[in-house]
């Protein structure tokens, strides 16, 4: 491959980087910052010692299986806007198992992640009821649903586990030490944590390529009506992918409680759902490229944290730059779309005009 | 009682503006799913633009620029670039509400102008109706009117017609002479400007100052109205006070149980949320189809090519 060629495949990438690079310093330029210190910040940040990778990763692990999961419901041609309260409510049933049994860690956890898993399956099947036999759009059914696992997460955290005496809502009282994810040295990274992550994402590169209901789900989201028509049960596919993509998002929610907070708060989702849906974006909805895309956007996340303190800026820098960065690419598909919309066009000369039927023979 | 009613008219009517301007730009056949993040900005650039400039007219005109931009943004992706609307409207959500939070940082917690209270004289003195109605500010009575006025362009002028028609059926009007795309371009950007508006209207009125998120999960409630008014000014009026009732009673109802003060907060998004749920299944559905005498008041039918583009050739 030459240059040229390697060029025109990764010139939509490149482009989209550097408009997004460009309004990222302008932005930062405009709030008085020097652009490359503060790109030092997030790097030091998110990278700069064993702490803080751990806290990266830790951010990492659910942003990939929310993603991971969105991608199965994507590829069923849903919009799972409802992923953040998917992961609220599996963070709340992983705390429910967290507070309420005891035993050897090795029990609580596996109890713990499976609660997340149908926790999450559960919500998601809710949105997809309503979806299937309630004809209520995915987006709105998700959104209540998430406004509902929030208010749940907030009474919870101020009423019946409320921390003894006080009520407050920086959270539950911490879960017993036996509930909480092993973790790695000094730092919060749990490697089963990881290990889940890393799974769910070659568990759903296998589910979306290499099986024949991935390539049935796929026939479902491209066209609803001709799978139908061929015989796949559309409905059945659909909830299918609810609760696969539901499932993985409460993975994430029981990693946040168990594995990070180590109680129960009410922001509890940490804002990973939406935050997926950006990087499946990014990802061209590929799986190949979601640890890698959920990596940058954790160092920018985590790395963002420590800007107010170093330099007086909003830690929401980092959210600004994937936002930045996810519409470019966005848009500038769009106009290498057009442009070859245009080429085809200038090749084939004029359309052919319509035939108009009954005229013909 | 009367008090209770003003409060919360008042309460509404940033709303009032988000969704008759939503409503607009979707019934053109755009759907702009970012306004969560959108309101966001817009609340923050109106107080900034206020603040900075001391005029809150100022302050009103960049939130609408602003908000407009973003609708226009859409649109723009929509119809040149063939994108789809519901992703690049949900990436703008996300950008704008982030944006709102690093271009306000300086504006958090500080006192800024306001829109200045102005009753209106004499109805002012009518009982009961002058307190309801006529003590209030500008944008009050702005967003009353606004109510009317939409429905008097959508259903009682030319272009109010020519606004159905590239929703409903884009090839007709394409066949009739119209300009799909351009009239898109501008009802894209009216309404994202009137939702710019209502956005203000918070940090400048119903809900002074700025802070960040400061009106998360408005612009999606606002949405959830769109659909529940099923596209007409009144019953999206109805769906935005009805929702003011819902946060007043909430409010009140923390009194009589103190313990649930925050969740009770929060329970008005998803029974408005749930409402529209209702609206939208089978059962109403039936009863319309079988009374069509109904579907006035509980049919929902979207614009036929919402979230669609309109190519030409």
């Amino acid at each position: 491959m030459n240059f040229a060629d390697l060029w025109k495949r990764s010139r939509i990438g490149i482009i989209a980087v550097a408009l997004a690079l460009v309004v990222g310093i302008l932005l930062l330029l405009v709030a008085g910052a020097n652009p490359f210190e503060a790109l030092g910040v997030i790097i030091d940040g998110s990278l700069g010692s064993s702490i803080r990778i751990g806290d990266t990763l830790m951010v990492w692990a659910p942003l990939v299986l929310a993603a991971a999961g969105l991608l199965i419901t994507f590829a069923a041609g849903l919009w799972n806007i409802g992923v953040e309260g998917q992961i609220t409510f599996g963070a709340i049933a992983a705390s429910l198992v967290a507070r309420e049994v005891s035993g050897p860690t090795w029990l609580i956890v596996t109890l713990a992640l499976l609660a997340g898993l149908f926790g999450g399956a559960f919500w998601a099947l809710l949105a997809g009821l309503l979806r299937t036999y309630g004809k209520v759009n995915e987006i709105f059914g998700g959104l209540g649903l998430h406004f509902v696992a929030t208010a749940l997460a907030v009474y919870l955290v101020l009423g019946p586990w409320k921390r003894a005496g006080v009520a407050s809502t920086s959270g539950t009282e911490p879960f017993p030490r036996e509930s909480w994810l092993p973790t790695v040295g000094s730092t919060r990274l749990s490697w089963l944590a990881i290990v889940v992550a890393v799974a769910s994402v070659f568990g759903v590169f296998y589910l979306l390529r290499g099986t024949r209901f991935g390539l049935r789900l796929k026939a479902v989201g491209k066209n609803m009506r001709s799978a139908f028509l061929l015989g796949i049960p559309t409905g059945p596919y659909m909830l299918a992918a609810f609760a696969l993509g539901g499932g993985l998002a409460g993975l994430a929610g029981a990693i946040q409680a168990t594995g990070f907070h180590h109680k129960l708060v009410p922001s509890i989702s940490g804002g990973y759902g939406f935050l997926g849906i950006l990087v499946a974006m990014l990802a061209g909805y590929a799986a190949r490229w979601i640890a890698p895309i959920a990596f940058v956007f954790a160092m920018l996340a985590v790395g963002s944290t420590l800007l107010p303190l170093k330099l007086g800026l909003d830690s929401s820098v980092g959210g600004v730059l994937q936002g930045v960065l996810v519409l470019f690419t966005v848009l500038a598909q769009g106009w290498q779309s057009r442009r070859r919309n245009r080429a085809d066009e200038a090749a084939l000369g004029p359309p052919e005009p319509p035939v108009i039927p009954g005229e013909v023979g | 009682m009367d008090v209770t009613l003003a409060s919360i008219l008042a309460a509404s009517t940033p709303l009032i503006f988000v969704v008759i301007g939503e409503t607009i730009t979707e019934k053109a056949g755009v759907i702009n799913l970012s306004l969560d993040g959108t309101v966001l900005l817009s609340a923050m650039v109106g107080f900034a633009g206020a603040y900075e400039s001391g005029s809150v007219i100022v302050g009103f005109a960049a939130a609408a620029l602003v908000s407009a931009l973003a609708a226009l943004l859409v649109a723009y992706s929509s119809i040149a670039l063939r994108l789809n609307q519901v992703a690049v409207g949900f990436v703008l959500f996300q950008l704008t509400g982030e944006l709102s939070a690093f271009l306000g940082d300086p504006y958090v917690r500080i006192p800024g102008p306001t829109v200045t209270y102005r009753p209106i004289p004499l109805l002012e003195d009518i009982p009961f109706i002058g307190k309801i109605f006529f003590q209030h500010d500008l944008i009050v009575y702005g967003s009353i009117v606004l109510i009317f006025l939409t429905y008097w362009f959508m259903f009682r002028t030319r272009r109010g017609l020519k606004l159905q028609a590239i929703g409903e059926r884009p090839e007709a009007a394409h066949s009739r002479g119209m300009p799909v795309n351009r009239l898109r371009y501008l009802y894209a950007a009216v309404g994202g400007g009137l939702v710019g508006i209502g956005g203000a209207a918070y940090s400048l009125g119903a809900k002074i100052g700025w802070s960040e998120g400061h009106t998360t999960g408005l612009g999606w409630i606002a949405l959830a109205i769109v659909i529940f008014g099923g596209w007409h000014p009144y019953r999206a009026a109805f769906g935005v006070y009805l929702f003011g009732a819902l946060q007043f009673s909430a409010i009140k109802l923390q009194d009589v149980f103190p313990d649930l003060t925050q969740v009770l907060g929060t329970l008005p998004f998803p029974i408005m949320i749930f409402t529209l749920v209702l609206v939208y299944s089978d059962r109403v559905r039936s009863l319309t189809d079988r009374y069509p005498a109904l579907r006035g008041i509980l049919g929902s039918d979207p614009p036929s090519a919402i979230g669609t583009r309109f190519d030409v050739d």
